[in-house]
């Protein structure tokens, strides 16, 4: 069942096409919307056991052999992001419903939703590391589909193809990660594998696991500096950026330090990494969103340092700081999820997304103003009780103070956190307040490319119910704690401690924070225009953006002159290094291993005749290079041919000798008729550095062969094979000529072959010389 | 005798990866024509020499040369011999075709 759960919208996603050919009348989206209802309905039901403590567990045997099985395993944390994917999931889609027109490719965009929503549920889901990294790679896929939608813009393009860079790499480095736990502790079950978290944190190889674990969940969380690719994939349709970069995908990877906290959590090396990304992710990304114009890449930024603000939960590691931080995984998705649905509403109504062409939208559109007003201010923080996000914020304040079982590391940096909290969090205030103020009060400009007007009551009715549930939240906190919450903080930390949310903190260190961040927020937003010179220079040259196009266009600049270095297209630059390497490598291995011996024993007697052949040759193969004349090079080369059959005769081998003689004549026939068509030779001189270079090598080229050659002489190993031939060549093959016996008897196939390339030659040639396309393109 | 011959064919090795070291495709050629005129040198002297009768079995006669090294060398010629020609065909169609003889010319364009 939970298999089937996991697998319909693959299944959805496979027969949607069909619909979508099939049925013109009823808008795609109504038929796709069933999916996610159905599944939020069903994971419902498994609330009522996780509370108690029941955990489900399914597996599905997929590569037994490798211990690689599709296990399902729901639990506190699994359930939550279950929930909070197929919930948001229905509501986006009943957005898009009313979002998208009929006229766009809906067949398309519904594909890849249900492929990522599918893809989504399978990494919160799965209980095996491979199959987790599995639909990891799914999510990035889907989402870089989702991100291109409108492929004929440029920049939807760059942007899915940043974000598939930027998530692709973290999800390398966290299969590496993997793969070395999975070898360390012999089992790739996540379960398994926290069972045996000590063997990974003793091992020396924990600190590259716990970075190449956390690339991945950084990169695809955006936390700084691969948060660059969140406000490129703005470009998105509006409901995806809603349901993927706000509520869902981005989480994965919190959903990933969450998962393993159990095994890493209390080093130090993983509070630090993780809990310092986490605050400078923080203040990046609320500084930055403050210097944004547009609406979506506010809400971008804003996501990012959102997220940013539960990494570093998650890594104080506190039960605190655990519940503050699932709380706000929570709350951020009800009011993020809302606050870009609103963003769609205003660009859908008003043609423009950009802040300095909006104002004054609040007697147009008063419900959406409305519906910004909570998501907004529970976004800030503001200190209404009626707002969750002011909750999760002072539990993030409060946690920020407190660190338990303190090593002097955590001691030494521990007393920072505050003012970096507060920092961020002042900005956090700034953009928010940024965001409605600017939008919805003032005066309005003339220059919209629509008239303004309300939504249609479709396209309220999701920012209607998140908000609601902001509100809900923010009044009930205890319902979702000990329903949802404690369960998680149960399995990201072990234990269950503490879990009532309080409704108000009292007057504490966190309430003066509140309020310090209350004051100069609202100070820094009144007095913004003096800031402005301040903002627009200090990401400047710094932003991570740069960077990436830096790196990017370095590389491939890089590699295109490394390229054309060496790819030269000459084929004497090839055969160099062909030879170089040639030389260096056998040389090498004969001057290390001492494989050069001489040994005189068993050597033939030197005869005169044989001698004097060899120094013709010699001669004569000299000669080849130094001849000015084409025909004479070609004579010379024949002396050499000739020569070497005479060897032959001497060395007792008459058929090589009768071969040698008439291929030799045929050769040097070919290579006159050949001449006659081609060039004299050059006259003019090689430089010469060039013609130095040539000697060097091929005079060592001819030195190694003459060592090889005396040095296997000298090694002789054991004793050929040939008696077996010579005693059998006539019982066997019923021949006298052994040669030609083992030719055409013992090793026939060789022959058989040698014939099959002289009849490729030939043919080849008999091709090269009749088939000539530039002619026959004249007879057409 | 043994060691004169890897002589020998070091020398014609060298010559050979001289000559495909140029830039002219005969010269090319005739390089290799020379590195396999070396290679079945080396192969050939890789057994051994001048020991006992050419490997035709006849009365009396009980040693013989090793009979192997010719069977490989004898295919290893018409297959050369195949190359060979097939290459020298090619040289006479590309210098008709593109106009020139030398490689470097037949390298193309750099801004490509």
């Amino acid at each position: 069942m939970l298999h089937a759960a996991v697998l319909l919208p693959f299944l959805a996603a496979f027969f949607i096409p069909l619909l979508y050919r099939g049925v013109k009348q009823v808008h795609l989206g109504w038929f796709v919307l069933l999916v996610p209802i159905l599944l939020f309905g069903y994971f419902l039901t498994f609330i009522q056991g996780v509370m108690q403590g029941v955990h489900t567990l399914k597996t599905f045997e997929w590569i037994p052999s490798l211990g690689v099985n599709i296990t399902f395993y729901i639990d506190g944390l699994g359930l939550f992001f279950a929930l909070l994917i197929t919930g948001i999931g229905s509501l986006v889609v009943l957005y898009s419903i009313y979002y998208l027109s009929k006229a766009e490719k809906l067949g398309h965009f519904y594909v890849y939703l249900l492929l990522f929503m599918g893809a989504m549920l399978g990494v919160v889901l799965s209980d095996n590391l491979f199959v987790l990294y599995t639909f990891w790679e799914l999510t990035s896929i889907s989402s870089f589909l989702l991100i291109g939608y409108w492929y004929q813009r440029e920049k939807s393009t760059s942007g899915a193809l940043k974000s598939m860079m930027i998530t692709v790499f973290g999800g390398l480095a966290m299969l590496g990660g993997f793969i070395l736990m999975a070898d360390i502790t012999g089992t790739s079950s996540i379960r398994g594998i926290i069972e045996n978290g000590e063997m990974i944190v003793n091992s020396a190889l924990f600190p590259f696991i716990l970075i190449l674990v956390l690339l991945g969940a950084f990169t695809k969380s955006a936390q700084f500096p691969f948060h660059t690719w969140l406000p490129d994939a703005m470009e998105a349709p509006t409901p995806v950026s809603a349901f993927l970069h706000s509520a869902t995908m981005v989480k994965a990877g919190i959903y990933l330090v969450a998962r393993l906290s159990l095994i890493f959590a209390g080093t130090d090396l993983f509070f630090l990494i993780v809990s310092g990304f986490g605050l400078l992710t923080l203040c990046w990304g609320s500084y930055m969103a403050v210097t944004q114009t547009d609406l979506k890449a506010i809400l971008a930024y804003s996501t990012i340092s959102q997220l940013g603000m539960i990494m570093a939960m998650l890594g104080f590691g506190t039960e605190l700081a655990i519940l503050a931080a699932v709380f706000h995984i929570l709350n951020h998705a009800t009011f993020k999820g809302s606050l870009f649905m609103v963003a769609g509403i205003i660009d859908h109504e008003t043609g423009t997304r950009d802040i300095r062409k909006l104002g004054g939208l609040f007697t147009f559109m008063p419900i959406t103003a409305t519906l910004a007003f909570f998501g907004t201010f529970s976004m800030a923080g503001f200190p209404l009780p009626f707002l969750n996000g002011f909750l999760s914020k002072e539990m993030f304040f409060d946690s920020s103070l407190h660190f338990e079982n303190a090593s002097t590391i955590v001691e030494a940096v521990s007393p920072f956190f505050p003012y970096f909290a507060v920092g961020g969090s002042i900005f956090t205030f700034v953009y928010s307040i940024m965001l409605f103020f600017r939008t919805f009060t003032g005066k309005q400009r003339e220059t919209l490319p629509k008239q303004p007007h309300e939504a249609p009551i479709g396209m309220l009715i999701s920012p209607i119910v998140l908000v609601l549930l902001v509100i809900i939240i923010a009044f009930i906190p205890d319902a979702f704690g000990h329903a949802l919450l404690s369960p998680m903080v149960d399995a990201i930390n072990g234990s269950v401690g503490e879990t009532h949310i309080k409704f108000w903190h009292g007057f504490g260190p966190a309430l003066y924070m509140s309020l310090a961040v209350l004051i100069l927020g609202t100070a820094l937003y009144l007095t913004r225009e003096k800031w402005q010179h301040v903002y627009k220079a200090l990401p400047g040259k710094l932003s991570a953006a740069k960077a990436y196009d830096g790196l990017i266009n370095g590389l491939i600049n890089g590699s295109r002159k490394l390229t054309n270095i060496y790819m030269t297209g000459s084929l004497r630059h090839y055969m160099i290094y062909i030879f170089v390497f040639f030389i260096a490598l056998v040389g090498i291995t004969m001057s290390v291993s001492g494989g050069f011996q001489i040994n005189f024993d068993d050597l033939a007697p030197i005869a005169v005749p044989e001698v004097m052949i060899a120094i013709v040759m010699a001669g004569a193969a000299v000669a080849t290079i130094f001849m000015k004349n084409r025909i004479a090079a070609i004579l010379v080369l024949g002396i050499v041919g000739y020569g070497l059959s005479l060897l032959f005769v001497f060395f007792r081998a008459p058929d090589l000798a009768l071969t040698q003689l008439i291929v030799e004549t045929v050769t040097v026939a070919l290579f006159l008729l050949c001449f006659y068509h081609l060039p004299n030779f050059d006259k003019k001189k090689e430089s010469k550095g060039t013609n130095a270079i040539n000697w060097v090598i091929s005079i060592s080229v001819g030195v190694l062969v003459t060592m090889v050659g005396i040095a296997s002489h000298s090694t002789k190993l054991f004793e050929p094979i040939s008696d077996y031939f010579l005693k059998n060549s006539y019982k066997l093959g019923g021949g006298d000529n052994v040669v030609n016996v083992i030719l055409v008897d013992f090793r026939g196939l060789d022959t058989m072959l040698e014939i099959l390339v002289l009849g490729l030659a030939a043919l080849g040639i008999y091709t090269m010389i009749k088939l000539r396309p530039g002619k026959k393109e004249g007879n057409d | 005798m043994e060691i004169i011959m890897s002589v020998l064919a070091g020398i014609l090795f060298t010559a050979g990866v001289y000559m495909i070291l140029q830039k002219q495709i005969l010269k090319i050629i005739i390089g290799t024509a020379l590195l396999s005129h070396g290679a079945h040198l080396f192969i050939i002297t890789m057994g051994k020499l001048n020991r006992g009768k050419p490997p035709i079995l006849s009365e009396g006669v009980t040693n013989y040369a090793d009979p192997l090294p010719q069977a490989l060398i004898l295919t290893s010629i018409v297959i050369s011999f195949g190359v060979t020609s097939f290459l020298l065909v090619l040289a006479y169609r590309t210098y008709q075709t593109n106009g020139t003889d030398n490689m470097e010319k037949l390298r193309g364009n750099d801004n490509e």
